[in-house]
């Protein structure tokens, strides 16, 4: 398979389509109701902060795409961080929830919600490392 | 990355809490409740810091339940006083309303729920804290958890911030001497529970790990010891150090299962914590051997489990965990607490919904369905041993 950039918007395509494969995920997030804004943020050879789209719900992606800023679109909560982190979340480097704790990543929306979904935060990062990703 | 978060000093042995003399300051705020202050430690505690020229002011309202009520009048008094440092003297209660008190005192703009590890408090711009524990159980003195009731929703908030580590913990042998038995078991207990499952963690590290293991060695050696004779002076000492070690632990680290089943029950059930928490432990060890069955191994070894398998060696150390249980009069399982089936029964969609959001389960070796939560409740209750 061929090697998909990130960020980009087949990356994200791909991952959509992998997290509706993955039946681990959709146990964890059966009951799960809220959209998301992934933002990468610039550093080490990003230059513009790229935002994602996606919206979860009932154990499925229900849709995701490549936004073009920020504010061009509202969700329920917006995980953001530098590039080079997002590289380290998707290489199994970093786990979503302690780059939360560790101030790796922002999170903006209800953390009491997101820590009861634990479980589907690590299936999407397993989701993602199964997409073979080239980085800038 | 990762961190390890500890007081600047711990002060530990007989006589620790003579430090108090040397600390610099103007005013102190102790924050405690009546049963401490009727055993004259807040009158102790309070001579000491006027003797390092201190004035001193007391706030003992705090309740084994506080809720936010009372933590918000604490800091409208500290607001009132103004003090440098806030002493907390009791057991895990006084500890985690003193931290919230000074977290509501320093910023007034944010209110108890939000206290949380993703947020900036910017603490230590008016005060410090020291922290003196009574008990020998939460680790409350050195961790970075506070847990508040949330009387209206039956709730028990499990807050948490780096930022509210005490400053000076002050870890002095005298103080737990005068523990009932009963208070003595149940917060052992509690330490066991927290020493065990930051073992387990999957947030677990070198030095969390060093901590928890030391903490598990002393408690099955001295803790029934000082529930059988109170006036044991060494097993007391031993027992209150392991507490502390057992807090560095989890609190760099994290809670379990255990932690979330009990938090769950005791919030419904108003049980005291340790023991709602350490009843599950037999039945969380078997659930958490699937994914860290070398992890309790170690812990076996550690106590002198004689075993020639990592499983032979899980099934010495849950034999060890009741065996520890049944010497200090505590539950092992659910029904023994005095719940009626029915009763547990009605309730049990609440305790599952709970345990879920509980942040026990965050990095809990194995991460349990609705439908794991349900069933380990219900063999919990019944004493069956988990076979899922
Ligand atoms: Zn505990």
């Amino acid at each position: 398979m061929e090697k998909l950039k990130f960020p980009s918007e087949e990356w994200i395509k791909a991952f959509k389509e992998e997290v509706n494969r993955n039946k681990a995920y959709e146990e964890a997030a059966k009951d799960w109701e809220g959209d998301f804004l992934f933002i990468a943020t610039p550093d080490e050879g990003l230059e513009k902060e790229v935002v994602f789209y996606v919206d979860l719900w009932h154990g499925k992606c229900r849709d995701a795409y490549v936004v073009p800023s920020r504010d061009a679109k509202k969700a329920e909560f917006i995980y953001e961080g530098p590039y080079s982190n997002w590289k380290k979340l998707i290489m199994g480097e970093i786990d979503p929830i302690r780059g939360l704790l560790m101030r790796k990543f922002k999170l903006t929306g209800s953390m009491m919600k997101i820590m009861r979904y634990t479980k589907a935060a690590s299936e999407l990062v397993k989701t993602a490392q199964k997409i073979p990703t080239e980085f800038i | 990355m990762w961190e390890f978060t500890t007081p600047r000093t711990i002060v530990m042995g007989e006589g620790a809490l003579e430090y108090l003399k040397e600390v610099e300051g103007k005013r102190a705020l102790i924050v405690t409740d009546k049963v401490i202050r009727g055993l004259g430690f807040v009158e102790k505690v309070a001579k000491h810091l006027k003797e390092a020229g201190m004035d001193v002011k007391v706030f003992d309202d705090v309740e084994p339940e506080h809720s936010i009520e009372i933590v918000e009048r604490g800091a409208e008094l500290a607001r009132e006083y103004g003090p440098d440092w806030f002493v907390a003297l009791g057991g895990g209660s006084c500890i985690d309303a003193a931290k919230a008190i000074w977290v509501l005192y320093e910023r007034p703009d944010i209110r108890v729920g939000e206290i949380s590890p993703l947020i900036k408090l910017g603490l230590r711009k008016k005060a410090k804290l020291i922290s003196i524990p009574t008990t020998s159980g939460t680790g409350s003195e050195v961790s970075w958890a506070v847990v508040i009731t949330n009387t209206e929703e039956m709730r028990k908030m499990e807050l948490a911030s780096k930022e509210v580590v005490a400053d000076i913990s002050i870890i002095d042998p005298e103080l737990p001497l005068s523990m009932p038995p009963k208070l003595t078991a149940d917060t052992g207990i509690d330490a066991l529970a927290n020493a065990m499952e930051a073992y387990v963690s999957q947030w677990r590290n070198e030095f969390s790990d060093a901590l928890a293991i030391g903490a598990i060695k002393i408690i099955f050696e001295y803790l029934s010891r000082v529930y059988k004779n109170p006036e044991d002076k060494e097993a007391r000492e031993k027992m209150h150090y392991a507490a502390t070690m057992a807090g560095l632990a989890f609190s760099n680290s994290q809670i379990g299962v255990a932690h979330a089943l009990g938090h769950s029950l005791g919030a419904i059930f108003k049980i005291p914590h340790g023991r709602t928490v350490a009843v599950f432990l037999p039945y969380t060890i078997r659930y958490n051997a699937k994914e860290a069955m070398d992890r309790y191994a170690t812990i076996a070894g550690a106590i002198n489990i004689k075993s020639e398998t990592d499983q032979q060696a899980v099934d010495g150390l849950i034999e060890a965990v009741r065996k520890l249980l049944r010497e200090l009069d505590e539950p092992t399982s659910v029904q023994e607490m005095g719940i009626s089936w029915e009763d547990y029964q009605s309730k049990l969609n609440d305790l599952v919904e709970r345990a879920i959001a509980s942040t026990g389960t965050i990095a809990n070796p194995r991460v349990p369905t609705a439908e794991e939560y349900r069933k380990l409740f219900i063999y919990a209750f019944k004493g069956e041993e988990v076979d899922f």
